[in-house]
């Protein structure tokens, strides 16, 4: 179906409203917007960060997914204890995908679940003492971990544990860093707040820990990767462009991440921000206290890497936005290559987007190049900022939902028809009954990565794999064709 | 005669404890079936049936055993001074866990376990304070405890607590059945002591069920971990408490309670000259500031 006008894409998102009750509707319909470019804050037309309805089917996570799921879990070589009842570990474990080199269970520890396993009498009782003991037994059993993150469950807060005192306590006994974070899952409205807390919880327990110390050799072009975690290897994809062009990489914050990189990174020259909504803080952090400078970036499809590249590059000197070019150049060949393969397959073919941190804007570029168009998108719990630097990435009277509840999304998809729908697992299986083609744009759907030149190439293949997949040609039954009905009105 | 359910609250150290188990021994010596649940992590609510220091909580035994699931009735619920049921819902010591949820645990066991039988003619839950959370109100919620006896004396922060506690009945009122069934006045020998919490009582909608004077027999029984009516049942304070008791069968007096304003309270107090009048000019002034004016 052909691209909605402004007024058509105003009629709708009214149209889905009208179901609602009055204040139900009246909330509601802040968050949803028709995009227009010419605006220069996203908060004239969209509102976000703000609590969901009761009652809505709303696709959030919790402050503690913020900050174990997202920020500390990556981190490898550290021992995360999910502190309280079993299920927020247990069902959190090892789905995010971050790779990692290691050996599980010995130097690195990121598939693992540790959790205290609260029960009511640590609930009455208070956990204290068992958090301890579950320290002591880590270091006895997992002698190289460096360092344990305690990532609070609800009931921590609620009754008052004091993680804080525990945690000093045996930071000094085992000589280790022990790290207390306070993100219990009913604190701020998504996981957003958990990012924060996350951030918080390194700048205060682990970013000096090397202030002073001069060991560690620096050079001119030392960089950071920050908000990247390395799903499906994206982090390695795009550490190679940087280091060819001329770049050391000292730290990757938080994918294949470990605690001395994170300590050294207060010596980098340049802090890349990835993922500008999970790790922002520590980097205005750095700028604040290191005087560090730092950059987004966009390593999603080719034209955004070219521009990336060259704006990292302007950072530095002649040699380094040589090699910018060097690397633009060297793999021309390749992403020619598979814009020739796919484009013709997916021109024209329109997309809808529903993720979280940086996606919802990030992975337009990639779908241009692609011939591909994205009408509609939205993110899971975004601030104005993250609007803001979205609108200028899509086009006029696209819809824009924030915080999108079950039945508006259905009911946008319904209207729109796109050919294909990037959101996360909770969605996938609702769409694909409705026979459009889905991609999970949180995991890769068990693919990846798709960041650098060796991820767009992995990207092109998915999504042409998923749109063109001649399983979508059998969704309806075959009685129910056009050329079923006539054959039984010819008989008739 | 049908099952009663009554909960016992007060300010902190009014005597809720001695006075729910020397009444507790009055309903026994009456020939009715009683129950002591204590809801304080203090447990101390069955010492003086049991003759024991503190009986070994449900939440402290649920915690050596591993879980609540391990435990069995028998091994919490213990039988003192005529045959008076005992548990205590126990918790952690200040400062750490959350007592609270102890007592919803505790409670919830009794009753999965079948303690409340058909034999017992009264509960008596023994709570501690006041309702600072949604645990300490379990003994109150809907199909618990239907009659509350508050117990405070004539000075003020057991009346503020007083009235505050009916507050937290009135909320509770609506949802469930519980009523303010009436005002025990544990005496601390206080002026008109009787006439102010009569007044108070009344204010509230209800009636003070009955005045226990104070007498140092108490205390004597207490060290010895007894009761009044047990360790010396022809005291004539063992007749009070008597009274008391055969007071609480009869009574019939359960009401929503209407909670007076802080201002009212204050202008009660004021009548009874427990409280003076406060002289606003003298309001937020430091000691230096008056010798200075």
């Amino acid at each position: 179906m052909a691209d909605m006008t402004r007024e058509e894409t105003e009629a709708l998102i009214q149209e889905v409203l009208e179901v609602y009750p009055e204040k139900a509707k009246k909330d509601r319909a802040k968050h949803l917007a028709v995009n227009d470019q010419s605006l220069e804050k996203a908060n004239k037309c969209i509102t976000s960060n703000r609590k969901s309805l009761p009652g809505v089917m709303t696709i959030r996570g919790c402050a503690y997914a913020g900050s174990k799921g997202v920020v500390w879990g990556p981190i490898k070589d550290m021992i995360h204890i999910s502190h309280g009842p079993v299920g927020c570990g247990q069902y959190s474990r090892a789905g995010r995908r971050n790779y990692y080199v290691g050996t599980t269970g010995v130097n690195t520890f990121g598939t693992m679940n540790f959790t205290s396993d609260f029960t009511e009498k640590d609930i009455v009782f208070g956990g204290d003492k068992k958090l301890a003991k579950i320290i002591d037994e880590i270091e006895v059993l997992f002698p190289l971990n460096k360092g344990i993150s305690i990532q609070s469950e609800c009931p921590i807060g609620l009754i008052g544990d004091d993680i804080e005192a525990v945690s000093k306590v045996k930071a000094k006994e085992h000589e280790k860093t022990i790290v207390p974070v306070r993100c219990e899952g009913f604190r701020g409205v998504s996981q957003s707040l958990g990012h924060h807390i996350a951030n918080d919880a390194i700048r205060d327990w682990v970013l000096e820990n090397r202030d002073g110390d001069d060991s560690f050799p620096t050079t001119p072009y030392d960089v950071a990767v920050i908000g990247d975690y390395n799903i499906g290897g994206d982090a390695w994809a795009s550490r190679t462009l940087l280091e060819e062009m001329g770049l050391r990489v000292v730290a990757q914050w938080s994918g294949d991440g470990t605690i001395a990189e994170i300590e050294k990174t207060p010596k980098v020259k340049l802090n890349l921000i990835h993922c500008y909504r999970s790790m922002n803080y520590i980097a205005r952090h750095m700028e604040e206290k290191y005087s560090i400078p730092w950059i987004e970036y966009n390593f999603f499809g080719p034209t955004k890497i070219a521009e990336s590249l060259r704006k990292i590059a302007a950072h530095f000197d002649e040699t380094i936005q040589a090699g910018a070019e060097r690397v633009i150049e060297r793999y021309k060949a390749e992403y020619d290559a598979v814009i020739a393969k796919y484009r013709p397959r997916l021109e024209g073919k329109r997309v809808m987007l529903y993720v979280g941190g940086l996606r919802p804007r990030h992975v337009i570029g990639a779908y241009e190049d692609l011939g591909m168009e994205v009408v509609g998108t939205g993110y899971e719990f975004a601030h104005n900022d993250d609007y803001d630097r979205t609108i200028k990435e899509m086009g006029n009277a696209t819809l824009l939902y924030d915080d999108v509840t079950g039945y508006e999304f259905e009911e946008f998809v319904k209207r729109v028809q796109p050919d294909l729908i990037g959101s996360g697992i909770k969605e996938k299986y609702i769409f694909q009954k409705m026979g459009v083609p889905f991609r999970q744009m949180h995991s890769w759907d068990y693919s990846g990565p798709y960041h650098g030149y060796d991820g767009f190439a992995i990207f092109a293949r998915d999504m042409d794999m998923t749109i063109n997949n001649p399983c979508w040609k059998n969704i309806k039954a075959p009685w129910k064709t056009q050329a079923a009905s006539e054959a039984v009105k010819a008989v008739a | 005669m049908a099952l009663r359910q009554c909960a016992i609250y007060g300010k902190g150290g009014i005597g809720k404890s001695t006075t729910t188990q020397n009444l507790v021994a009055g309903l026994a010596e009456l020939g009715k079936k009683v129950m002591i649940v204590g809801c304080d992590p203090k447990a101390d609510s069955t010492r003086l049936i049991l003759h024991a220091k503190a009986q070994n909580s449900i939440m402290q035994m649920a915690a050596d055993a591993g879980s609540v699931e391990d435990l069995e009735l028998e091994d919490v619920l213990k039988v003192g001074y005529r045959d008076i049921k005992c548990v205590e819902s126990g918790g952690p010591e200040p400062g750490v866990g959350c007592a609270g949820r102890g007592v919803i645990t505790a409670i919830n066991f009794l009753e999965e376990e079948g303690a409340y039988t058909d034999d017992l003619d009264f509960v008596f839950y023994d709570v501690l304070g006041d309702v600072v959370c949604g645990g300490f109100a379990m003994p109150i919620r809907e199909n618990k405890a239907q009659e509350i006896y508050i117990v405070c004396s004539g000075e003020m922060m057991a009346m503020y607590a007083a009235n505050n506690i009916a507050k937290g009945i009135v909320k509770y009122a609506n949802s469930g059945g519980v009523r303010l069934a009436g005002l025990i006045c544990n005496s601390r020998n206080t002026a008109r002591e009787d006439e102010l919490i009569m007044e108070l009582a009344s204010r509230l909608g209800s009636h003070m069920i009955h005045f226990v004077p104070r007498d140092n027999v108490v205390q004597r029984a207490e060290i010895r971990r007894m009761t009044v009516i047990e360790y010396e049942p022809t005291a004539k304070q063992a007749q009070e408490y008597r009274d008391l008791a055969s007071k609480i069968i009869s009574n019939k007096n359960l009401v929503i309670p209407t909670p007076i304003s802080m201002d009212e309270l204050e202008d009660l107090l004021m009548e009874f000259g427990i409280m003076e009048e406060v002289d606003e000019s003298i309001v937020g002034k430091t000691a230096a500031a008056e010798a200075s004016a």
